[in-house]
């Protein structure tokens, strides 16, 4: 590279850099460097595949849903996280990889997606769990978000905060009838707040100092708050939630600190974290194998609608010629 | 538990709309997750949940008829097989995607033109009900209806499958038009929708429209019906068992 093109290079960074600081939101057509790109996509489309691959695990429940009130807004709520997956893959597009690339990379395991989604679906209150403590997480996350530096995908979080916090609402309010019902239910509730509390936890990522691409992503403001502030955001709001339920966090380190101001929670087992994440989540396997199950089976479909359009198209050509 | 008799007959007959709704609308949501690509994912849904709130609206003013508390939950959680009086159909697996797109066109074009008498319903509850739902069957069928022709005028493979589902479901559709007692009682009172009017100019149109798609419409030489007596295939035993399971499993309950 010559001198004169490593200046150009450098000023257009440092641009760039100034344009980030002064809170100007960079967009599709804007100068940005390769690595601010590459972030974007990584992190944009693994947040795409996590609203996609959580449809599965929440879906699970659509066909069981104990009345059909609970069943519509389930079915709803499971649709909303599918237009939001579409949302991302377009912000995600907007960055020059297409749609195909994003979900074989999602295939091949290249590409990774909230490791919470690898946890079964075992029961009605699961639904309530996932609705409250994983979408609350997840809105901790995105509000901030909102303010990221990627226009398409600031845009993007404050139409999805907008639907998470409906979400959020519907699990907490499936959680308080199954804290009012009788002891099954109960202690339903209670094992899924059990089960789903750690891997809530897990979502916010690793610790700031262990974190891979944190410390860049917030130079750039892809990310405007670190990991372990949005988690103990999380913590100190849901605790006062469970209160409600008359429940319990399974973490007996939990407890208020008042020098703090906020409470303080036990380790997370990131061994755990990282199996998860790496493929060896309990229905990891199975999560993947049903987006390939459903995609080739799709296949044929694709392909016809691509024929159809086709051949419309030369008649139209023909009728115009 | 003790069985809901139906004794009234237009509470039997909005019960028996609403179970041909829920049943459709849960083989629809079993799309979820599971469609060729995401747009028509959440299409899928849309057309689902339409289905399920239609069924909700059908059973909550048949409780209202009974006047005893029955709930739009009772009715759907709590009636065994022969109990349910939906049109086969409805229940039958949702197969592929060509077999799920076909039923739904054959059924669009049915509940178009029925719920546009329906509206003229002296049942005012009846009539509201269905000038809600046309509105929504109309979206349904201009889908279904692209599909057809998409599927049709796609691929060798796509038309085969068509072709395969379209002889698969023909002969559930003669019951879509089978009027019994209950129903020719409700129409001279001019309650109810004269179901077999309504079979020449469905048929013209779906001849027309899959023959456009390169369908070859199949001979009428069998047919199955029974589901307005609770008569059913060995499927909707199953989707029961699926649908109903929390309910069954923990009786008596608020969720």
């Amino acid at each position: 590279m010559s001198d004169s093109k490593a200046m150009t290079e450098a000023e257009l960074i440092e641009r760039f850099q100034s344009r980030i600081d002064d809170e100007q939101k960079i967009e599709p057509k804007d100068w940005m460097p390769e690595g601010y790109r590459k972030n974007l996509i990584r992190q944009i489309s693994q947040h795409a595949h996590s609203e996609v691959i959580g449809m599965q695990p929440e879906g699970n429940w659509i066909t069981r849903a104990p009345t059909l009130r609970r069943k519509a807004i389930l079915l709803a709520k499971v649709q909303d996280e599918g237009g939001h997956g579409l949302y991302l893959y377009s912000a995600a597009e907007t960055l020059g990889v297409s749609r195909e690339e994003l979900i074989a990379a999602l295939q091949s395991g290249e590409a990774k997606y909230a490791s919470i989604f690898n946890y079964p679906t075992l029961t009605w209150a699961d639904i309530g769990a996932i609705g409250w403590l994983v979408d609350g997480a997840a809105i901790v996350n995105q509000v901030s978000l909102q303010r990221t530096s990627y226009g398409p995908y600031a845009r993007g979080m404050v139409r999805i905060c907008k639907e998470e916090s409906f979400h959020q609402r519907q699990g907490y309010e499936i959680m308080l009838a199954l804290s009012r019902g009788n002891e099954a239910q109960r202690a339903m509730a209670q094992d899924s707040i059990n089960r789903f509390w750690w891997p809530s936890l897990m979502m916010f990522g690793p610790h700031d100092a262990e974190s891979a691409h944190s410390g860049q992503s917030m130079k750039w403001k892809i990310k405007r708050q670190s990991n372990d502030e949005l988690r103990q955001k999380f913590v100190d709001q849901t605790v006062k939630q469970v209160e409600v339920l008359d429940m319990t966090l399974p973490d007996p380190d939990l407890k208020w600190n008042e020098g703090r101001g906020h409470y303080d929670f036990g380790e997370i087992d990131w061994e755990e974290f990282k199996r998860s994440m790496s493929g060896g989540g309990p229905c990891s396997r199975q999560r993947v194998a049903h987006h390939v199950k459903a995609h080739e089976e799709g296949a044929w479909v694709r392909e016809a609608l691509r024929a159809y359009q086709k051949k419309q198209k030369s008649q139209a050509d023909k009728a115009a010629a | 538990m003790t069985r809901i008799a139906i004794e009234n007959p237009v509470e039997m007959y909005a019960v028996r709309l609403g179970d041909d709704a829920l049943v459709l609308g849960h083989r629809l949501s079993e799309w979820s997750s599971n469609a060729p690509f995401l747009e028509e994912d959440l299409a899928l849904s849309n057309v689902a949940l339409d289905y399920i709130g239609r069924a909700r609206m059908f059973y909550t003013y048949a409780g209202q008829l009974r006047n005893d508390g029955t709930t739009e939950d009772d009715y759907a959680y709590l009636r065994d097989c022969r109990d349910y009086y939906n049109l086969l159909i409805h229940e039958l697996p949702r197969g592929d995607f060509a077999f799920s797109m076909a039923r739904q066109y054959l059924v669009d074009v049915f509940n178009l033109a029925y719920l546009a008498e329906l509206q003229q319903s002296r049942d005012e509850s009846l009539a509201a009900i269905a000038g809600k739902a046309v509105k929504e069957s109309t979206y349904h069928l201009r889908r279904s209806n692209d599909w057809i022709m998409r599927l049709g005028q796609g691929t060798r493979e796509s038309l085969r499958r068509l072709q395969d589902a379209v002889v698969e479901l023909w002969g559930f559709t003669p019951e879509l038009f089978a009027m019994d007692a209950l129903e020719i009682d409700l129409l001279a009172q001019g309650i109810a929708v004269d179901r077999a009017a309504l079979r020449d100019s469905w048929d013209r149109q779906v001849r027309a429209t899959l023959e456009a798609a390169g369908v070859t419409m199949p001979e009428p030489d069998w047919q199955v019906d029974g589901g307005r007596q609770g008569v059913h295939t060995e499927h909707l035993g199953h989707l029961l068992g699926e649908l109903q399971f929390v309910q069954r499993a923990y009786p008596g309950l608020e969720w």
